[in-house]
């Protein structure tokens, strides 16, 4: 569908720059965590191969901390620490540490006693038995442990990226909400090669002879340490703010590449996932973000939107988009669904969301009290004639529209309803749609039209000013390239924003896209 | 000379040790014996301080064991295991110069000395550069052995040291060890159940049962002098072949015909036991050479014996 398909190495050479910045970030974050991990986990297993009756729980600990999914982890730092890499490398630390313990302690557990009883009775030091008798001996075990929390760091931070820490995960994550399988790739491949590499080069290191080993030992923590520095290269920082956009935003024409393009806006950037930017903007981790116009989050952080005075943000108004053969298959499901059309405006979605996300109400109840005060619900008619399924994305407006839709389908036809919600992006979720493994989601004409469509820019600069020749734009393209129909607008627009802290932008007196342009440029 | 006095260890309120004393002097070899679990491994570690006792004093020389760094003590002693304990990630080399290091020698004095022991101990100079495990069980034991001598100590303490190996080999390397001029010079203390052992390389033989000393003395003080039931007891099932190998010519000298007693005893060797005379009967025909078989018959041998035997038993 693009004319200027591109491989993915064609991908990785462009962005080749950026790839390294990425490796080097991610090699930085595995190996500073494991070495922090190595120097907190090395005395522990040593510790409780001493004294046996802390065994039991500091594993236990470890082992708690290593089931916690990697996602939540992060998600437990952002108050601790902020984001950024602090939080990232202490998370990486976390899930490195139980192998390593527990290599270190099985290692030492697993030698002969009769060697340490020999080394005792010849007169070593508790401290030269360490050194000369058990952790030599123990060393092919230990090492094995810190091979398995090299590749398990390797694989978790590619998470980092959604706070902000960097690394492949910039790519992964970019190229899933941008239907971009290139972007996803250059960061899926190198995050695979680096596994497979440092994996092949402990393994190597693990069959060295003992003796050879021990020399290794002594440089093992020096080339640790080198690694890491790769990390902290990168970090210089510019600007005196600093922003934080989402991976999607950074590649969007609609997004950074607008701003920087159309506003000629210079501004030190971070990636960072929407789940924790506003509260980081919030607590002036950053100054700027790349939010949505109708999240909720807006009210709770008192952020304020910067006027997009040059207009390079196209409309965004949300509309259930459906397969045509799903029409055909549930008759009466598009009235169903048109039910909701018109009846939500900005400041209700905001207000609906703010509902979700700040007062943790949950979508289900948001949506049914919100109907109820249309006069749009209606109690389940439990019909059987079929099971429509509903899709969504992955923040709070998609769970309420895809409750709000569940109990129009089941108070308004005979369909029972299967719900696939918090599909990873907007790829995950059209993909879904057009491998028919549900019938509709939620979608937003911005995005039909900047990310699946993707259209000549001079196209894109021509309808995206009006919100109605996009919709149509959309409706008709849909319509022939996949036979997916686009329903009446909801109505409201949810369209990207830049944000910034209501206090700050009034001190700096900066309430406009060119506004905060100028600001920086003369700072 | 090691003085122990008044040692006790408990475990969990068990007294595995219970208010042992004992002196052992310069040069004698004292064998701790008893069945599995009557003190004697715990006993022998106190010595050197691998188990700190609840109770009781160590001298060494006079000087209190618990004095000062346990490191620097051990070093002092040589050390022999049964399960040998050697580094299975070093070297024989390694393995044997790991006290020296510990001392701080310089390499050719290490070297020097490895090389006079392993000869001492028929163990080849190419084995120095193998790891452990690609030595025999026997080899391996005598590089322990080795290990323990290196330095020279003046006491060594054995824990069942010959215990892993199989008949044969243990008897070669037991009598190779006697044989040793080492073995003669050093104030030993040796930890085993073997009675045949015990009875072989000891000079005295203390007696363990349940943490407590039945009986401290010569053999042939066990054989003949038992203190109770119990040293009855537990010698009884090997007591002939013990009375034969304890009992000596010399012993027997007043006993045997007159025959002998006119010979020059410079012209054979009055040392040899009973047992050993009796093994050159055996062997008879082509031992005419030896000067005892000319002059002396089975019979009276065994005549003398049996009179020494009730003369002892009184």
């Amino acid at each position: 569908m693009n004319p200027q398909q591109q491989n993915v190495w064609g991908f990785m050479y462009e962005q080749s720059d950026k790839l390294l910045a990425q490796t080097g970030q991610h090699l930085g974050l595995t190996f500073i965590s494991l070495l922090l991990a190595i120097a907190i986990g090395l005395p522990l297993g040593i510790l409780i191969a001493r004294k046996a009756k802390l065994a039991g729980s500091v594993l236990g600990i470890a082992g708690v901390l290593q089931t916690i999914p990697s996602i939540a982890l992060l998600g437990f730092m952002i108050p601790l620490l902020g984001i950024g890499a602090k939080p990232a490398i202490v998370a990486l630390l976390i899930y490195a540490l139980l192998p390593i313990i527990r290599n270190t302690y099985t290692g030492i557990q697993g030698i002969d006693r009769h060697v340490i009883e020999a080394a005792r009775a010849l007169g070593m030091s508790k401290q030269q038995i360490l050194l000369r008798i058990e952790l030599p001996l123990a060393m092919p075990v230990l090492l094995a442990g810190i091979r398995t929390a090299t590749v398990i760091n390797v694989g978790v931070a590619t998470l980092a990226s959604y706070i902000a820490a960097g690394g492949l995960g910039e790519f992964i994550f970019g190229g899933i909400s941008l239907n971009n399988t290139n972007m996803i790739l250059a960061g899926a491949i190198p995050a695979a090669a680096l596994a497979v590499i440092l994996d092949f080069l402990l393994s190597r290191l693990q069959k060295l002879d003992v003796k050879k080993m021990l020399k290794f030992l002594y440089l093992f923590p020096v080339a640790i340490v080198a690694m890491g520095v790769f990390y902290l290269i990168p970090q210089s920082s510019g600007t005196k703010l600093k922003a934080g956009f989402t991976p999607e935003f950074m590649g969007r024409q609609d997004g950074d590449l607008g701003l920087k393009s159309i506003y000629g806006l210079k501004i030190h950037t971070t990636v960072i996932s929407d789940a924790v930017m506003y509260k980081a903007a919030y607590e002036g981790e950053i100054d700027v973000i790349s939010g949505y116009s109708t999240d909720g989050r807006l009210k709770a952080f008192d952020l304020r939107i910067l006027d997009d005075d040059k207009g390079i943000f196209p409309p965004y108004y949300a509309a259930p988009i459906v397969r045509e053969s799903s029409l055909i298959k549930f008759p009466g499901l598009e009235d169903a669904l048109n039910l909701l059309s018109g009846k939500i405006t900005d400041s209700i979605m905001t207000e609906l969301n703010y509902r979700t996300d700040q007062l943790k109400q949950s979508p289900e109840l948001v949506a049914k009290e919100f109907l109820k005060a249309k006069g749009l619900y209606k109690a389940p008619r439990g019909g059987n004639a079929g099971s429509v399924r509903i899709g969504s994305k992955i923040f709070g407006e998609q769970y309420i529209l895809a409750e709000m839709y569940r109990m129009l389908i089941e108070g308004n036809t005979s369909y029972s309803v299967a719900t696939k919600t918090g599909l990873g992006g907007t790829k995950i979720c059209f993909d879904a749609l057009t491998n028919d493994q549900i019938d509709f989601y939620p979608e937003y004409t911005g995005t039909g039209l900047l990310v699946l469509l993707q259209p000549d820019p001079k196209i894109v600069n021509l309808i995206t000013k009006d919100k109605g020749k996009t919709y149509n734009y959309v409706k008709t393209a849909f319509h022939n390239q996949f036979k997916i129909k686009w329903l009446k607008p909801i109505g409201f627009n949810n369209s990207y924003a830049l944000m910034m802290r209501r206090k700050q932008s009034e001190s700096l007196n900066v309430t406009s896209i060119t506004k905060l342009k100028n600001y920086l440029d003369q700072h | 000379m090691i003085a122990v006095s008044g040692l006790t260890k408990s475990y969990s309120g068990n007294k595995a040790v219970d208010d042992i004393s004992f002196r052992v002097s310069e040069g004698e070899n004292l064998v701790l014996l008893g069945t599995s679990g009557c003190g004697k491994t715990t006993t022998l570690k106190m010595i050197n301080r691998l188990i700190s006792p609840d109770a009781g004093v160590v001298t060494i020389d006079g000087a209190d064991v618990s004095e000062g760094k346990p490191e620097e003590l051990r070093r002092k002693i040589g050390y022999v295991m049964q399960n040998i304990g050697l580094f299975p990630h070093f070297t024989i080399a390694e393995n044997i110069a790991v006290v020296p290091k510990l001392l701080h020698w310089d390499a050719d004095k290490t070297l020097k000395r490895t090389l006079e022991l392993i000869e001492k101990f028929q163990l080849p100079q190419s084995c120095l550069k193998l790891y452990p495990q690609e030595l025999s069980g026997g080899q391996q034991q005598r590089v322990g052995l080795t290990r323990a001598l290196i330095t020279d100590p003046a006491i060594l303490l054995m824990d069942e040291p010959f215990g892993a190996l199989d008949n044969v080999t243990r008897s070669g390397i037991q009598a190779e060890f006697k044989a040793l001029e080492e073995f003669k010079r050093k104030t030993i203390v040796m930890v085993t159940h073997d009675v045949q052992e015990a009875f072989e390389l000891a000079d005295r033989i203390c007696l363990m049962d349940r943490g407590k000393i039945i009986q401290i003395g010569t053999p042939k003080e066990l054989l003949y002098k038992p203190a109770n039931d119990f040293v009855i007891k537990f010698l009884d099932s090997q007591r002939l072949v013990l009375e034969f190998k304890t009992t000596t010519i010399s012993d027997l000298w007043n006993l045997l015909p007159d025959s002998l007693s006119k010979l020059n005893t410079d012209k054979f060797d009055s040392h040899l036991s009973v047992w050993e005379v009796m093994e050159l009967f055996s062997s008879a025909s082509s031992s005419q050479e030896n000067v005892i078989l000319n002059h002396i018959t089975y019979e009276e041998l065994t005549v003398a014996f049996h009179k020494y035997q009730k003369r002892e038993k009184r």
